[in-house]
């Protein structure tokens, strides 16, 4: 069987393995075994296929046999095959993780029964958005996991996460119609929507006409990515939904957003006029980002505002448009959903450990729960930075391509981006200490004591005003023990977050081939249409 | 290619229409708003399949005076997505409607608690006496 024949399957597999488990509903083990059977199949293929792409260059699948230029084609090359394979090994981590919290909560408070289809639905609209060879298929791919994210965001409909939902569902509507407008003007000005086939028409438009379709693409994707003036939507909705989903979404569908950018921008537009305005794009999201992140005292929050602060980087390792640059994007793009991901789990077993994420309400963690303090130290050190970890090597490859470029105002960016990373290292320092190393509050260190910590809990509550998401709810949580079943998971992404600075070299040099690729261009057109455009 | 005037500006009508819908309050209005938008990209997409003509059937229709079949494609699957999710949208508001009694969109509470924290100025403070700003600001000095 020839890898070739293997590109479908991340769509297709999580598809059936939601329909398999839709009908399962009233079997929880048998649901269990199916999505962790298709998503641990997910990451074979996709480990598969970047080794093929890697060795001999993109693999290009017609559905349904179509002749060249008419039918759909899914395309993976080197970039499409490396984020595919990281988002599954990081969809399989999670869904592992909420595994394990599913069965240390019994079934009561999931709804089980449709938390499992749409999770793989979910990893389908990713596949399928990564591996998307046309505009209308990416749109697709896109609406496929917006529509998944909207059930997971909104799960159990409690008041607090159906505000949030509103403004999430709201404002990816209106992103994916402004997607559609899109779609519509380059149909209308080139006649068709085959991104190999449009690289080489959009070139030949007038000047004005490709500068409103790249314009309308980047606010598209930009709404998406949550790159700043256009990411306010993200650290109000994300903190409210359940921890793993929050990790998913964290690490996912941002990155789907960043690679859309990349694609677009080095194959459609390839001598972009937008460059200065992606870099002002960038500094803006980076600093305004981190900002908001220093000024939370919730742990949720902060990280949200951080994640969105770092898309600022790889959006300037794009706009920076060398290969330099394209590589550093990347590598940080393999990075951040690592990271993010493992940082969203940590905080959901603190909440679980603490009671809360407020960093008002924690303390002592480190000596209650020392897996715990280990688990958030170095993923954060990581995020913030601070060699050895590929944080510090990623920075440090954006960092060079902006003084390599040498233009003044990637000077400024290169500046912006050690402020934020410094600001970074501040914001989760200052939840270290807050709520690893001061003295603990009374309850967390007896987690025994359940019933006395939810009263002393309601009664510190009372009188306030509601001020976080968990306060919302009747009661906090009270703090428990953690569960083996959700620290081992988040102990392999940690530990994969590590590794990845130890296969730096190899990660890199596959960056460094992959954005080779893009700058090109031509490997990716002539693989697509072999016998030229026409 | 030639667009046709009387499409472009239904399109433009729905899509003013529903842009005014969308900066109201209540759920149920942005709904109706979101759904006057999509039909007027929709039919805004009509406009890019260029001049009305047959089906375009092989056989039924010369090729020549076929009509472009992709656009009305891809309509199609926009259609239903939008059919989709406006399901899902009112399906929230009244869910919104059942918790609350109102489907209007909510101001974020965290956003509320870092105002009051800059009003009353206990942001720059240290964080040891955070705790404070659960209590309504006016009983602050």
């Amino acid at each position: 069987m020839r890898a070739v024949s293997l590109v479908p399957l991340p769509v297709v597999l999580p598809l059936l393995g939601a329909g398999v488990a839709l009908a399962l509903g009233r079997w929880d083990r048998a649901q269990r075994a199916v999505s962790l059977v298709v998503l641990m199949a997910t990451v074979a293929i996709a480990a598969v296929l970047l080794v093929n792409a890697d060795a001999d260059g993109p693999l290009v699948v017609w559905i349904g046999g179509w002749p060249e230029p008419l039918g759909i084609s899914l395309v993976a090359d080197r970039l499409s095959a490396l984020m595919l394979l990281v988002s599954a090994t990081v969809t399989l981590a999670v869904l592992v993780y909420s595994l394990g919290q599913g069965v240390a909560d019994g079934t009561r408070n999931t709804p089980v029964s449709i938390y499992h289809p749409t999770y793989l639905v979910l990893s389908a609209g990713v596949a399928n958005a990564f591996l998307a060879g046309d505009l209308f298929n990416l749109f697709v791919g896109f609406e496929v996991l917006l529509a998944a994210s909207y059930v997971l965001m909104t799960l159990t409909g409690t008041s607090e996460r159906i505000r949030a939902g509103t403004t999430y569902v709201v404002v990816s509507l209106l992103s994916s119609l402004l997607f559609l407008v899109a779609i519509a003007l380059v149909y209308a000005a080139t006649g068709t929507v085959n991104l190999a086939q449009l690289s080489g028409r959009l070139a030949d438009l007038p000047d004005g006409v490709s500068l409103v379709l790249q314009l309308l693409l980047l606010t598209v994707f930009s709404i998406k990515a949550a790159v700043f003036p256009l990411s306010a939507w993200l650290p109000d909705s994300y903190p409210t939904a359940p921890a793993p989903v929050t990790a998913v979404f964290a690490g996912l569908l941002t990155k789907v957003g960043v690679y859309a950018i990349i694609r677009t921008q080095t194959l459609l537009f390839p001598d972009s006029p937008l460059t200065d305005l992606l870099m002002w794009a960038a500094l803006l999201t980076m600093i305004v980002g981190i900002l908001g992140a220093v000024a939370q005292s919730e742990i949720k929050r902060m990280l949200s505002f951080t994640l969105v602060s770092h898309i600022g980087y790889m959006v300037f390792g794009v706009a920076l448009a060398t290969a330099a640059g394209l590589a550093g994007a990347i590598f940080y793009v393999v990075h951040h959903i690592t990271i993010q991901t493992t940082l969203f789990l940590v905080a959901g077993l603190v909440e679980r450990r603490g009671g809360s994420t407020s960093l008002s309400r924690l303390g002592g963690l480190a000596r209650a729960s020392p897996i715990l303090g280990v688990l958030f130290f170095v993923p954060a050190m990581n995020l913030g930075g601070i060699p050895p970890f590929s944080g510090f090597l990623g920075k440090v490859g954006l960092l060079q391509a902006g003084v390599g470029s040498g233009l003044p105002l990637a000077y400024v960016l290169v500046a912006g981006g050690v402020v934020t990373s410094l600001l970074t290292l501040y914001a989760v320092a200052k939840a270290w200490n807050l709520a690893f190393w001061r003295a603990a509050p009374a309850e967390i260190l007896e987690p025994a004591s359940a019933v006395d910590a939810r009263e002393a809990v309601r009664a510190r509550g009372a009188g306030g005003t509601p001020r976080n998401p968990a306060s919302d709810q009747p009661a906090p949580s009270p703090p428990v023990a953690l569960p083996a079943a959700m620290v081992a998971p988040t102990a392999g992404l940690v530990v994969a977050g590590v590794a990845l600075s130890v296969v730096a070299g190899p990660l890199f040099a596959v960056a460094d081939r992959a954005a080779a690729d893009l700058l090109e261009r031509s490997p990716y057109v002539e693989s697509v249409l072999p016998r030229g455009a026409p | 290619m030639t667009a046709n005037l009387t499409l472009v500006l239904t399109a433009s009508a729905l899509v003013a229409a529903g842009v005014y819908l969308l900066l109201e309050r209540s759920l149920t209005r942005v709904l109706i708003g979101i759904i006057l938008i999509s039909n007027g990209v929709n039919v805004a997409f009509l406009v890019t399949g260029g001049r009305a003509g047959g089906a375009p059937i092989v056989g039924v229709t010369e090729p020549a005076r076929m009509s472009d079949p992709l656009p009305q494609a891809m309509v199609l699957t926009a259609i239903v997505i939008t059919l989709g999710l406006t399901a899902f949208l009112l399906a929230m508001a009244y869910r919104s409607w059942q918790l609350t009694g109102h489907d209007d969109v909510q101001d974020d509470v965290e956003d509320a608690a870092i105002r009051r924290l800059a009003e009353s100025d206990a942001g720059s403070s240290s964080y040891d006496d955070t705790d404070d700003d659960a209590s309504p600001p006016e009983a602050r000095p």
